[in-house]
């Protein structure tokens, strides 16, 4: 393993020079004086108006959360491969203590050799614009594959990737210490997302909660890891049309396998879990 | 108080001893006082020697005390790298621990790190940290099968439990050399930056006992069993799992009766009354895969004592007897289910069997039996039903064991003399005297296994080639 080599290969040429928290903030100085809005910070919207803490122990609040079921309305794993079977059982997804456990497990299911679970509020909620944030800790091991993301809630007239798709949090069970922010759209979808990857130094996504999130508004798309904003994304960065100003709903999954992570392996350890500690949504508003 | 966690008896009675003093003087403890620690410098070779660190070759098992120099060609990093030059077969081989002369507190760090190359592709076959003197190498670990390339790259070494390494002194060691001709050996390998670390993300330790196997055995009133198979799993930052075995001081074990069976910390379980107990443990607040279940039944005398002299018997497995190999008594057949374990009871080595289908006793060097005439083995088997086979086979000049693996017929130059086991009696030691006939009567001069088909559970004890 040279870990120097691997993080060249993914750190941005400003990020290279820095490794610590204080180099942290010095990009953020960097990011600040790119922009024309100098009072920029990681987030400034606050007014809160989905607040899902998961403080009730069973399924999840049906008012909010619906389930995809099975493998993919073509059943090839959600045109990726992926080899999980999806359900709404309490195997797979469940409220306890506070927090939503999505679980991937290793069974053999209507054909399929995993189980897991996908929530949406596709219908239940869809907003425009505004702050997305969860509180995660994610699972780990070859194959495995969680992420917490949105999509274009006019998706089945306008299907993806013209919908469009924005990822808050994606994440290789294998690259435990790497998170992968995207935005998909007509002419830049699958393996040509607008992403960046953000390596958390030091430490790993799978031993401790974190926060993923966006701020979203008129013609940018910010991506942030707890107190650090590692990317913006606007439409002079995507090789297409920008589809993002119209409402979007929310998805959490746990996928295991498919062409984006790779197959686990014989080290996987089953079951994984993907802990989440609370969803939580503020409005636009105008900038100050 | 943060420091309680450190009291053993002999600083209890020091402690006492101040309070009697303190209480002489009519002075409460100050709420500050923290024992001293050692230094906590990770350091162990960057450039030079870190502080108080020295080099101890083994010499005493065959180790070349001269493989081991410090090169400023060949470096990851700043002028100089430790440069161990790996004898060829039969020139002895790189074996050494860098100690230091004062302690070193390692609880702030997760993990041994270094860069390492070599000349040649290689494996290292021992390399690690925590050797001592002192302790018994208390808080040992040991990567195995390392393998290095011919470009520098980084290696962990994960530590199983750091707050138990509060005064080390075994920084570094390294075993490896050409064990057999034809085995790696005349290369060179180098290590650059070596130093404990704390990374973060050393993470989801897997402790195991036994290897992770759910173990269950027979066990008698003196029966000593050691707990094997210790290791501590990681999932590393580059998101590869990490194996290393580690010393049985990092585990806390547990038995569930204390009345049938007790287990001390170096892992040694003795059973001490009649039932059931079973052997867990836990290291660092994780419960370790794998557990033994001991069925004990109480007194087990001792299988007869042998009477033929040394000099008519080529020994397998006998207390009364040298060894004329050594045997590998859990070959790991593909698809068997036994578990093999050898025990001793008041001294005396037993091989006991549980859930035999087939297994095998492999002599580490063929015997010549040309001369012999007759296998001794004693039976000891604790209920009704028990039959299984034994099968003498003769490897032949190729020194391999051929088997169809649909019949289970010896092929090629490979013979057998097969003979079942029956009418045991329960509770007591039954004695067999196998002649060396049938097919192996003229070709016994390269004996190579004893297979065991069926059972499925008994005790063997005294098993010898021998003539009248």
């Amino acid at each position: 393993m040279n870990m120097k080599s691997i993080n060249a290969l993914i750190i941005s040429p400003i990020r290279l020079k820095c490794r610590s928290m204080v180099c942290m903030l010095t990009i953020l100085i960097v990011f600040l004086s790119c922009e024309t809005d100098d009072e920029q910070t990681v987030t400034r919207l606050t007014d809160l108006v989905l607040s899902e803490e998961f403080d009730s122990d069973g399924a999840p609040n049906s008012e909010l959360w619906d389930y995809d079921i099975g493998r993919g309305p073509n059943g090839d794993g959600w045109g990726n491969q992926e080899l999980q079977y999806y359900t709404d059982r309490a195997e797979n997804v469940t409220v306890q203590n506070g927090v939503l456990l999505i679980t991937a497990r290793q069974e053999a299911f209507e054909g399929a050799q995993y189980t897991s679970a996908r929530l949406l509020t596709k219908d239940l909620f869809e907003q425009r614009y505004g702050r997305f944030e969860a509180r995660i800790r994610l699972p780990w091991g070859q194959g495995i594959w969680p992420a917490f993301w949105m999509l274009g809630a006019d998706i089945d007239e306008n299907p993806w990737p013209a919908a469009g798709e924005i990822d808050i949090m994606e994440y290789r069970g294998q690259d435990p210490s790497v998170l992968i922010g995207s935005v998909h759209g007509p002419g830049y979808s699958g393996g040509n997302a607008i992403s960046k990857e953000f390596i958390l130094e030091n430490d790993r996504f799978d031993t401790g909660f974190h926060i993923f999130g966006i701020e979203w508004g008129p013609e940018y798309v910010n991506f942030y890891v707890d107190d650090v904003l590692y990317n913006q994304i606007t439409p002079e960065d995507v090789t297409g049309p920008w589809v993002f100003d119209k409402p979007f709903y929310i998805l959490m999954n746990l996928a295991v396998g498919g062409t984006f992570v790779g197959s686990p392996n014989a080290e996987t350890e089953f079951p994984q879990t993907m802990l989440v500690d609370y969803v939580r949504v503020y409005n636009y508003t105008e900038p100050f | 108080m943060k420091n309680s966690r450190y009291f053993n008896l002999r600083p209890v009675t020091v402690i006492c001893l101040l309070v009697s003093v303190f209480l002489g003087c009519e002075r409460d403890f100050s709420d500050d006082v923290e024992f001293a620690t050692f230094p906590t410098n990770g350091d162990v070779f960057l450039d030079t020697f870190s502080a108080g660190l020295d080099y101890f070759p083994f010499v005493d098992a065959g180790a070349d005390p001269e493989a081991f120099s410090v090169d400023t060609d060949e470096v990851f990093e700043g002028d100089a790298s430790m440069r161990f030059d790996v004898p060829a077969f039969g020139n002895g081989f790189v074996g050494a621990t860098f100690n230091t002369t004062s302690n070193r507190n390692l609880t702030g760090f997760d993990a041994l790190t270094f860069y390492a190359k070599a000349s040649q592709a290689a494996t290292i076959n021992s390399i690690g940290y925590g050797i001592s003197g002192e302790t018994n190498n208390k808080f040992q670990v040991t990567a195995n099968n390392l393998s290095v390339s011919t470009r520098w790259e980084k290696y962990v070494i994960p530590i199983p439990d750091a707050k138990r390494l509060i005064g080390e002194t075994g920084l570094f060691w390294l075993a490896e050399g050409a064990s057999f001709e034809g085995d790696e050996g005349g290369y060179v390998l180098w290590f650059d930056e070596v130093k404990f670390e704390k990374l973060g993300t050393v993470a989801q330790p897997r402790p195991a006992i036994f290897s992770g196997e759910e173990l269950e055995e027979q066990a008698f009133i003196g029966s000593n069993i050691t707990i094997t198979g210790l290791t501590q799993t990681f999932n590393l930052g580059n998101g590869v799992d990490q194996t290393i075995s580690i010393a049985p001081s990092y585990f806390n074990f547990e038995s569930s009766d204390n009345s049938v069976a007790t287990v001390n910390e170096l892992g040694q379980v003795s059973v001490i009354g009649s039932g059931k107990a079973n052997i867990t443990a836990i290291l660092a607040g994780v419960k370790a895969k794998g557990s033994l279940e001991l069925t004990s039944t109480g007194t087990l005398q001792a299988a007869p004592v042998p009477t033929k002299p040394q000099a008519n018997v080529k020994s397998i497995f006998s207390d009364s007897y040298a060894n004329d190999t050594e045997s590998n008594f859990s070959p790991g057949f593909g698809g068997s289910t036994t578990q093999t374990s050898i025990a001793t009871i008041n001294g005396n080595s037993i091989a006991t069997y549980s859930n035999n289908n087939f297994t095998g006793i492999i002599f580490d060097n063929t015997v010549d039996a040309s001369g012999l005439t007759f296998l001794h083995v004693d039976i000891y088997v604790q209920q009704a039903g028990i039959e299984f086979e034994i099968q003498i086979r003769d490897v032949g000049a190729n020194q391999m064991i051929e088997t169809d693996v649909n019949t289970g017929l010896p092929i090629g130059d490979d013979r057998d003399r097969r003979f079942t086991f029956t009418g045991l009696g329960i509770g007591q030691w039954t004695s067999f005297d196998i002649p060396l006939d049938g097919d192996i009567a003229a070709q016994k001069n390269n004996l190579g296994a004893l297979i065991l088909v069926g059972g499925p559970d008994f005790i063997l004890d005294n098993i010898y080639f021998y003539k009248e």
